[in-house]
């Protein structure tokens, strides 16, 4: 199964967001992660890259991200790691919904969860 | 511990003791157009690093800056963690067979590129880029055109790292968190841009005590702010 990597700069942001896709994911695997490791806001790369370890089961994973460092620090984890790990470009809380929704089919792909997270930009509220 | 093992692992210490001094400078940039925290970052990251060199048995050039970019990467966070540290580490293998002109020119062309891969930004956006551009095809130019010894071709860098520096301040933030003040960024320095030079400055200085020191002085009124890249391609 297609696994799932939340990084937020607020750790209790990630496990918000990973506590709230988890409801509708069922079985996904969502691993949350965020701060500085210091006990104050940031990302950073090296727990970013054990978050990804975590989540993998051979079948990849998709990571979400919130704002600025947090795609420069989980571009280097995924280069640094050997699981095959993607970002998905979209909206942190909706995009991993949708992607541990979809992570649940037994057709999923890293590519079909990075999809159909990418489908929550369009997603309109009013 | 070879000689350049020696003088990289110098360098990063002095790089520790220089960014500690800077701190609350580096921080009181940040505070304008930024979150404040580039101060306490670089400061932290680099003492971290400069205490991961020191242990490692056999240093040479490629390992030092390999473990330094490593762990400013785990320490430092934040965007300033991929950018100075993960740069560090992807660029680290141009030193493999020691500091020569020729390698030293490769790991700065690397080093910038991975820079702007990575942020997307380019000279004119107010970042360290603008510090990082000139000083790097200053560096090029002088080694390989003006046929330069490397100190003294370090020493030209740093004159146009600190142009591009002054280039920061009345320019608009286009990229990172000083992006979203608009206009209101102008007028302030650009920390990364900053902490770069200072970074610069004290590689100049170590490579200046291990090697020999320049034959002149830098022309200031030399090489404009922003090379128009054709410059460094002669």
């Amino acid at each position: 199964m297609v696994g799932l990597v939340v990084v937020s700069h607020s750790q209790t942001a990630a496990d918000g967001i990973a506590e709230v896709a988890g409801e509708m994911g069922g079985e996904t695997r969502i691993e949350a992660v965020g701060g500085d490791g210091q006990g104050g806001f940031g990302t950073v790369a090296d727990n970013i890259e054990a978050a990804i370890e975590a989540a993998d089961d051979g079948d990849g994973v998709v990571v979400l991200v919130d704002l600025g460092s947090a795609v420069m620090n989980a571009e280097v984890a995924i280069e640094t790691s050997d699981v095959e790990a993607v970002i998905a470009d979209a909206p942190v809380l909706e995009g991993t919904v949708n992607a541990a929704v979809t992570a649940t089919s037994p057709k999923a792909t890293v590519e079909s969860v990075r999809e159909q997270a990418e489908a929550a930009r369009g997603v309109e509220k009013l | 511990m070879s000689d350049e093992g020696e003088a990289v692992v110098a360098a990063v210490a002095a790089v520790a003791d220089r960014l500690e001094t800077e701190r609350s400078h580096l921080t009181d940039l940040d505070s304008a157009i930024g979150d404040a925290d580039h101060g306490g970052n670089m400061a932290r990251g680099w003492a971290a690093a400069a205490e991961a060199v020191a242990e490692l048995d056999d240093p040479e050039p490629m390992a030092v800056v390999k473990t330094a970019g490593k762990t400013l990467l785990s320490e430092v966070g934040g965007a300033s963690g991929p950018l100075y540290g993960g740069s560090l580490v992807f660029a680290s293998p141009e030193l493999e067979d020691g500091l020569t002109a020729e390698s030293s020119v490769a790991f700065a062309e690397t080093y910038l590129e991975k820079v702007q891969d990575r942020g997307d930004a380019r000279v004119g956006d107010k970042t360290m880029v603008d510090a990082l551009v000139p000083a790097v095809h200053t560096f090029k130019k002088s080694v390989e055109v003006d046929d330069m010894e490397p100190v003294a071709a370090l020493s030209k860098a740093v004159a146009a790292a600190q142009r591009g520096v002054d280039f920061t301040v009345p320019i608009r933030a286009s990229k990172g968190r000083a992006s979203y003040l608009g206009w209101r960024s102008v007028g302030h320095q650009d920390p990364g841009a900053t902490s770069t030079l200072y970074i610069m400055e004290e590689l100049l200085d170590v490579a200046t005590a291990y090697g020999e020191a320049p034959e002149e002085l830098p022309d200031h009124a030399e090489s404009p702010t922003i090379p128009d890249g054709e410059v460094t391609e002669d």
